[in-house]
Order: structure tokens, then C-alpha cells, then sequence
């Protein structure tokens, strides 16, 4: 295994902690607005979606990209509005 | 220039984490889903940036179609809806990270590191049970497959099998990374398993199933940062899996299930009722009509009501909130205990309150409220039903016995609101309509609440 890969991994653990700390600290009542946002976030596939998409070449790797490039963009805008739609409803009165 | 790029992704990730830490509070959650929303556009411009992109024709094509999709259905689902709206993007994350592990895939192949390779194979397997998982579990959320629990032949040797053929051919493929059939079976049996995996779970269950696969969702954004060699992927992924983990964590505690039991489909075999009737053999119940009611109501100083789903499916939010309007300008003290699963998701119930003009401040969690039942003159219950059994404190032979409830039964007085004797989700006979501080508001609750409401102003 090399160290690029190991990096990888050391990043992957530590941004779980880190993951952890956040969540537990979202009280219940935002619970659902917190699935739909960090849905929202594991839209970034869109990073490699674009990457695939992108090449130059038409080759299966470019509609698979295609393909991933919409589905992605489905969840990033739909999973961040959808987010603001609910948010914006929590008020103190 | 990579640098840059790099540099970016960074910032795009801390974005990311700086959001999450402001849904630490609802008064900063919208500016956190704004940061969450910025670090995203950030991650996006830059990628486009990137010197391997050569042509834009197809990306300005996925982007608009997506877009679209996307604002089309976050403008238009129902609050009610919201389950089946996490439930299909999640699937639709999931399918984006098979999409990219396989297009990765023939873009390098033959020559694969074995590192990227497994990487490819863990991103299908856990990309292909989101994608067709979540499509299921929207499905049985929105109606359009059956939500009961279905049991299907050789159901877990089947499942093992398949899971046992994808990690050893997925082994092999790591190894001789030329094989491309071999990789496009083994989407094909995750796609399966995601079917199969979801089918056996119970509609009632679907809180746990819906949390389970946005993690998944998550992990899969993780797999294929390691076949990109990304860490923002890797980042996001992890937030996303570790989110949805503990989500999934506080469901099943919440029904007192383990996480093995909801996923083997168990808990409607454990229902006992006689098919197609109902009996009542605990006694009598007192029934209580509008007008009676709103004399209790008049006199009591504090109210804490409880809803659950049936409440929604009555659409009876607005009516609620009318009551809670009307109680408070008489001065009694109203508040909300929300059980974890009194929706159809984790805090689903109190986005419906909010969208009812409820104030967030009113809600109170199971743990924070249900030590004052016990100085409470009137719990009302609308809608819930499993969730305020006394069974389940007691009764060893219940299959909710040990679940956590709301012990509404300590009021001085509990009223009920449903529409008969029915018993609710999970099968069983209720002991709480029929203690001797429980009256019986039968009727729709949307009627029925708003009957209440105006015979409370005519006092």
C-alpha cells in the first residue's frame, strides 16, 4: 500500500470523528433538515461526475459521466433547496 | 494550478463542516445549509477548472437537466412527502457514485493499482444498494410498492450469496483489473441486492431503512474518494455516513429494536391480531364530546399534546396550532412532546409543526418533557398511538415491551383523539384508552379539533 492511499484512509477516519462531534450536537427537532443537507453534501460526487463527463473523448466514460452528472446535480440543487424550504419554516414566535 | 484546485477543495470541506456545526441550532441552521450550499458551488466551479476537462457540451447538459429535476422536486413535495424525497436523493447519490466507479473503471482499465480497484468494487457494491435501496424504500413510502414486510424464498441464504459473489469476484477483479463483464455483473448483483435488502422492511420500519441509506449514500461519496484520490470526497462522505449512522442509531433505539431485527423485516410477525377484526376485551371505554371537552379544557392551566402521524395524515396541523393559539390567549401553559418516531422519518414531525406556524420553542423531546406528565392537567393525543402504550413499561409480553414511550398516562387527565379503537402501526391492542383518566374524542381529527377550538371560544 502506498502513501497517497494511506493519507486517504487517515482522512476517511478522522473526518468520521469529526463527523461525529457535528452530529451529535443537532438537536432532534432539526433532524430532518439535517438529512436533506447532508444529502445535499454527499452530492459532491459531482466533483468526479464532472471529471467523467468531461473527457474528451465519447466513449462509454463520458455517458456514464453524463448520467452521473445529472443524478448528482438532482441531489445537490434538490437536497439544498429542499433544505432551505424547511429551514425557513423554523421560527420562534 | 493543482494547488489551487486543492486549496479549494479544502475550503470547500471546511464550508461543509462549518454548515453541519450550525444545524447546532435552528436559529443558525439556514445560514448553515447557505454554507453547506457555498462550499458546494465552490467545489463545482473549481472541478470545472480542471485541466482533464476538455470539453463542456455534456456537463452544461447533465447540469441543466439536474437542475431542473432537482428545484422542480424541492419545490413541489409535500412536508409530508419529505421521507420519500430524502429516500429517492439518496438513492440518486448512490447512483451518481456507481455512475463514476464504473465510468473510472473503463477509463483506466487494464491498468488498475489493486488499492483503486477495490475501491471501484466497494464504491458499485455500496452505490448500487443505495440506488436501487432508496428507490424501493421510496416506493413504499409514496405508495407505489407494498408496505408490508415481504418475505420472499431462501431470503437470507440468497441475499448472503450474492453479497458472498460480489466481494469474491469483486477480489478477483481487483486482481486481473482487465475483466470487464465481471465488473459489470457485479453492479448488476448490488443493484439486486438493493432490492432484495430493502423489499423485506416494514412500512413502520422505514425510519431506521431511510436513515441506513443515507449513510450508505454517504459511504459510497467516501468509496469513490478513494478511486478519485479526493479527500473532499472522502471528507463529505464521512460526514454523510457518520450523520446518517447515528440517525439510524437513535430510530432503533427509539422503537427498541436492534438494527439486525429491522433489517431481517421482524417486527410485523410479531402482531398478534386476529385477522380482519378487532377485539376489545380491556373494558370500556369513556368517550367525551366537544362541548364537555372544552370545559375540561377551560380550566386547566398546562396542556402538552402529543402527535403523531395520524395527525398528518389528517392534515390536522393548522387545527392544532389553532387550539394551541386559542389555550394560550387563556392563558394555560402548551407544549409538545415529540417522540422520535412519532413521524415517518428523524425529526419529521416537527417540520410538519413548523410548516403549522408552530413555534420550535414549544417542542420538547421525549427525554426533556416526559418527567412533567406527572403536574399535567390534560395530555391530548392526536394521532399517536404505539408510542404512548403503557404496555410497553410493563407488559413482558407486548412486542413493544422496553420500547421508550410517552408516559401520557401520568396526566391527570389524557384525551385521545382518533377515529375508533383501531390500533395503530404495529398491531396491537392499546391498554391507555382504557385507563380511568382516559376520555375518548373520537372523530377526525381535523374536525374534530376544530369543533373544540370554536366550542372553546363560545365559552
Amino acid at each position: 500500500m502506498d502513501g497517497t492511499f494511506l493519507m486517504l484512509i487517515y482522512v476517511f477516519v478522522l473526518a468520521i470523528f469529526v463527523g461525529f462531534e457535528l452530529i451529535t450536537k443537532v438537536p432532534p427537532t432539526l433532524h430532518t433538515p439535517l438529512m436533506s443537507g447532508s444529502n445535499a453534501i454527499s452530492g459532491i460526487t459531482i466533483i468526479g461526475a464532472l471529471l467523467s463527463a468531461g473527457m474528451e473523448q465519447y466513449t462509454i466514460s463520458t455517458i456514464l459521466g453524463l448520467v452521473a452528472v445529472i443524478f448528482a446535480m438532482i441531489n445537490v440543487v434538490g437536497g439544498f433547496l429542499v433544505t432551505d424550504r424547511m429551514l425557513k419554516m423554523f421560527k420562534k414566535r | 494550478m493543482r494547488i489551487i484546485i486543492e486549496i479549494s477543495y479544502l475550503i470547500s470541506s471546511i464550508f461543509f463542516i462549518l454548515g453541519i456545526k450550525k444545524l447546532s441550532s435552528p436559529k443558525t441552521a439556514r445560514q448553515g445549509n447557505l454554507y453547506a450550499a457555498v462550499g458546494m458551488a465552490i467545489a463545482i466551479i473549481v472541478t470545472l477548472l480542471d485541466q482533464h476537462i476538455l470539453t463542456y457540451e455534456w456537463i452544461i447538459i447533465g447540469v441543466i437537466i439536474g437542475s431542473a429535476a432537482g428545484t422542480i422536486l424541492a419545490l413541489r413535495v409535500p412536508m409530508t412527502g419529505m421521507p420519500q424525497m430524502v429516500g429517492m436523493l439518496n438513492g440518486f447519490g448512490g447512483g451518481a457514485s456507481t455512475l463514476v466507479a464504473l465510468s473510472e473503471f473503463y477509463k483506466i482499465t487494464p491498468n488498475i493499482p489493486v488499492n483503486t480497484g477495490i475501491a471501484i468494487i466497494l464504491s458499485l457494491l455500496i452505490g448500487g444498494i443505495t440506488f436501487t435501496g432508496s428507490m424501493i424504500a421510496f416506493g413504499k413510502l409514496q405508495g407505489l410498492v407494498t408496505g408490508k414486510v415481504v418475505k420472499y424464498p431462501l431470503q437470507h441464504p440468497l441475499n448472503a450469496l450474492l453479497l458472498l459473489f460480489v466481494l469474491g469476484s469483486g477480489a478477483y477483479v481487483a486482481a486481473n483489473p482487465e475483466s470487464v463483464e465481471l465488473t459489470l455483473l457485479i453492479t448488476f448483483a448490488a443493484l439486486i441486492l438493493g432490492i432484495l435488502l430493502v423489499l423485506p422492511i416494514g412500512g413502520a420500519d422505514m425510519p431506521v431503512a431511510i436513515s441506513l441509506l443515507n449513510s450508505y449514500s454517504g459511504l459510497a461519496g467516501s468509496t469513490t474518494g478513494f478511486v478519485l484520490q479526493n479527500n473532499e470526497l472522502i471528507i463529505a462522505g464521512a460526514l454523510v455516513g457518520a450523520s446518517g449512522i447515528i440517525l439510524t442509531n437513535i430510530m432503533c433505539k427509539a422503537m427498541n429494536r436492534s438494527l439486525m431485527n429491522v433489517l431481517l423485516g421482524g417486527w410485523a410477525s410479531a402482531g398478534s391480531l386476529p385477522e380482519g377484526g378487532v377485539v376489545h376485551p380491556m373494558g370500556d371505554v369513556k368517550a367525551v364530546d366537544s362541548e364537555e371537552l372544552a370545559m375540561l379544557f377551560d380550566v386547566s392551566s398546562s396542556v402538552i399534546i402529543v402527535p403523531g402521524y395520524g395527525m398528518a395524515v389528517a392534515q390536522a396541523q393548522h387545527a392544532v396550532r389553532d387550539l394551541t393559539n386559542i389555550l394560550e390567549k387563556k392563558g394555560v401553559n402548551v407544549r409538545f412532546a415529540i417522540h422520535p418516531v412519532a413521524g415517518r422519518m428523524p425529526g419529521h414531525m416537527n417540520v410538519l409543526l413548523a410548516e403549522a406556524n408552530v413555534s420550535y420553542e414549544k417542542l420538547y423531546a421525549l427525554e426533556d418533557i416526559n418527567d412533567d406528565f406527572n403536574n399535567t392537567d390534560i395530555a391530548f393525543v392526536v394521532g399517536a398511538n404505539d408510542v404512548v402504550n403503557p404496555a410497553a413499561r410493563h407488559d413482558k409480553s407486548s412486542p413493544i415491551y422496553g420500547m421508550p414511550i410517552l408516559n401520557v398516562d401520568y396526566a391527570k387527565i389524557v384525551v385521545v383523539n382518533k377515529r375508533s379503537l383501531n390500533p395503530g402501526y404495529a398491531g396491537i391492542e392499546n391498554e391507555l384508552f382504557f385507563k380511568p383518566n382516559t376520555l375518548m374524542y373520537f372523530g377526525d381529527s381535523k374536525e374534530a379539533i376544530s369543533k373544540l377550538v370554536n366550542e372553546i371560544k363560545n365559552i
